[in-house]
């Protein structure tokens, strides 16, 4: 069945983008990830603009987070005061994306940067996350149960404006938070993606938090910066195509749903070697298409039209 | 006096202006384009009116062209450099029809000189436009090409020869079929009569393709109250999350 899509003016049939929409979903239930990186890609892959693409799919991460995060409410592994201390910082970094993103473009070399951003970022992330996660699991592997690890007092615990996070049972300075959230921030406005994927790792690595406190963490952060993406393209860009976006939350909500019962079901470090090979795999896509000759060299854009 | 010359002159004017002219019908002059839109073929038919008999010499051939509204397209072109491809040089084709058809009733060299389709623009290549050319890059032709070669390929532009059926050189038909991914606006539609490969009438029409129904609605909306339909969008968003979230847990319950 086709379905004509009225911002994006084109049809498409209605079951692939059900089915792309509730594979993504599952994926982001189960890891906490929006989702965007893998959904983003697909969406220029059927043929949607890729400025459409981005803008609705900021809108379609909203759906999809916000059903997520209300499974983790009810299971508690929400950090709400960690939450709001990364969004501050999440809110600044994508206003800033969004000029960086309008520089760029006009330098019309958006595409490659984009590209670059995505091969860089998921390719150290997922090789570290791969590695690490493989470590933790021949320790456990190898009989008795490890040592419960003490975390180690760095130069994160070293910085002054200190906080309690019950919930993470952490207590340290806001200033790495809010970086990582500004930086989360820049990063998604200009790739277009939740951040999920970028801000779990860190929040893992760098803050030190429990890795089931995360996910719900990071969706509920995400939620936020990606409404607030959406209607900056919705009101500066016009891409928003609610259309597509239902379509895909359609699918997205119920995914998220599925995708969440399996990630409580797994053990971490499971999850991680496998978000750690998605993400991988999605780079190593990425970076073939720059390094292949495409088999068309031109490509066409229309300016200046809105 | 004054008065009979117009009325004398109105009378014997279109007999001058062309021997032979078109009386055209379409099976529709406007596509509407609906929520499940995926298409729609065009049956354009018919006559040729004269008022004296079959000329002699060459047979009568029959153009149809059909144009979506132009707008400006950048092309750009990627070249290795540091290992990775990247664009470079990038040209904008100042004119380039949305959607563009034609449909001959012979090979297309032989219903039309190379200069009458300089003068009408009939072919593809002649359709689209690229006069501010930047004479820096090395071959803009490459550019407009780009175009021509990207558009087919999606099946937006497309020439099919041999496809006008005409009968008796006096009634000709066609049908153009337009794909799903339509923009909006105004599309042209010419028709040409050659003989010998010389256009001796024209006719032109439009055929009006517009977003009906819901498709119109969530369009103008988005145009005209940006931060009402982004705020809508995110209403359905959250309700959409909320709805699945509570389904769930109450099936999970049961």
């Amino acid at each position: 069945m086709h379905i004509y899509l009225p911002i994006a003016e084109v049809s498409v049939n209605a079951f692939l983008l059900l089915g792309l929409g509730g594979m993504v979903g599952i994926l982001s239930g189960m890891f906490g990830v929006g989702g965007g990186f893998l959904m983003t890609p697909l969406l220029f892959f059927i043929g949607i603009p890729p400025a459409v693409a981005v803008a609705t799919e900021a809108n379609q991460i909203v759906a999809s987070s916000f059903s997520g995060v209300l499974a983790h409410f009810r299971r508690r592994t929400v950090d709400l005061r960690m939450g709001t201390v990364l969004l501050v910082g999440g809110l600044a970094g994508a206003a800033l994306g969004v000029v960086v993103f309008n520089y760029l473009k006009s330098l019309g070399q958006v595409d490659l940067l984009v590209k670059l951003c995505y091969v860089i970022f998921l390719g150290i992330i997922g090789s570290l996350m791969f590695v690490e996660s493989l470590n933790a699991i021949r320790k456990t592997r190898k009989g008795g149960t490890p040592p419960p690890k003490r975390r180690q007092r760095g130069w994160v615990h070293a910085m002054p404006f200190k906080m309690r996070f019950r919930t993470s049972g952490l207590y340290i300075s806001v200033i790495p938070p809010v970086i990582v959230g500004l930086f989360v921030g820049v990063l998604s406005a200009i790739m277009g993606v939740g951040g999920g994927f970028i801000m779990v790792p860190a929040m893992i690595y760098l803050l030190g938090m429990p890795t089931k406190v995360v996910v719900g963490t990071s969706l509920f952060q995400i939620i936020f910066v990606t409404a607030f993406t959406t209607m900056l393209h919705a009101t500066t860009n016009y891409t928003v195509d609610v259309v597509l976006a239902v379509l895909l939350l359609v699918g997205g909500v119920v995914g998220a749903q599925v995708g969440t019962v399996i990630g409580a079901r797994m053990p971490a470090e499971q999850l991680r070697v496998l978000l750690a090979a998605l993400v991988l795999v999605v780079c190593g896509k990425l970076a073939l298409d720059l390094l292949l000759q495409p088999s068309e060299l031109y490509s066409l854009g229309t300016d200046g039209g809105h | 006096m004054l008065r009979l010359i117009v009325l004398l002159s109105l009378i014997c004017l279109p007999a001058f202006a062309a021997e032979e002219q078109v009386v055209l019908g379409l099976s529709q002059d406007r596509v509407s384009i609906t929520a499940n839109f995926d298409g729609s073929e065009i049956l354009v038919f018919g006559a040729v009116k004269r008022e004296a008999p079959i000329p002699e010499g060459p047979p009568l051939e029959v153009v149809v062209a059909v144009a979506g509204p132009s707008e400006p397209v950048t092309v750009r072109r990627k070249e290795k450099r540091f290992g990775i491809w990247v664009n470079t040089d990038s040209l904008v084709v100042d004119l380039a029809p949305s959607f563009y058809a034609v449909a001959t009733s012979a090979p297309f060299s032989e219903v039309l000189t190379q200069t009458e389709d300089l003068r009408y623009k009939v072919s593809i290549e002649r359709a689209i436009r690229s006069v501010g050319a930047d004479m820096n890059i090395q071959g803009a032709q490459d550019f407009s090409e780009a175009v021509i070669r990207i558009r087919e390929d999606e099946g937006l532009y497309s020439i099919r020869e041999d496809t006008v059926a005409v009968d008796e050189q006096t009634l000709f038909r066609t049908s153009i079929e337009m794909p799903s991914d339509l923009t909006e606006g105004s599309y042209a539609a010419r028709i040409f009569l050659t003989r010998g490969g010389m256009v001796v009438s024209t006719f032109e029409t439009s055929i009006d393709v517009r977003k009906v129904g819901l498709e119109r609605f969530l369009y103008s909306m988005s145009r005209e109250q940006p931060i009402w339909y982004g705020l809508m969008s995110l209403a359905i968003a959250i309700a959409a999350g909320w709805g699945a979230s509570t389904a769930f847990r109450l099936l999970r319950e049961n």
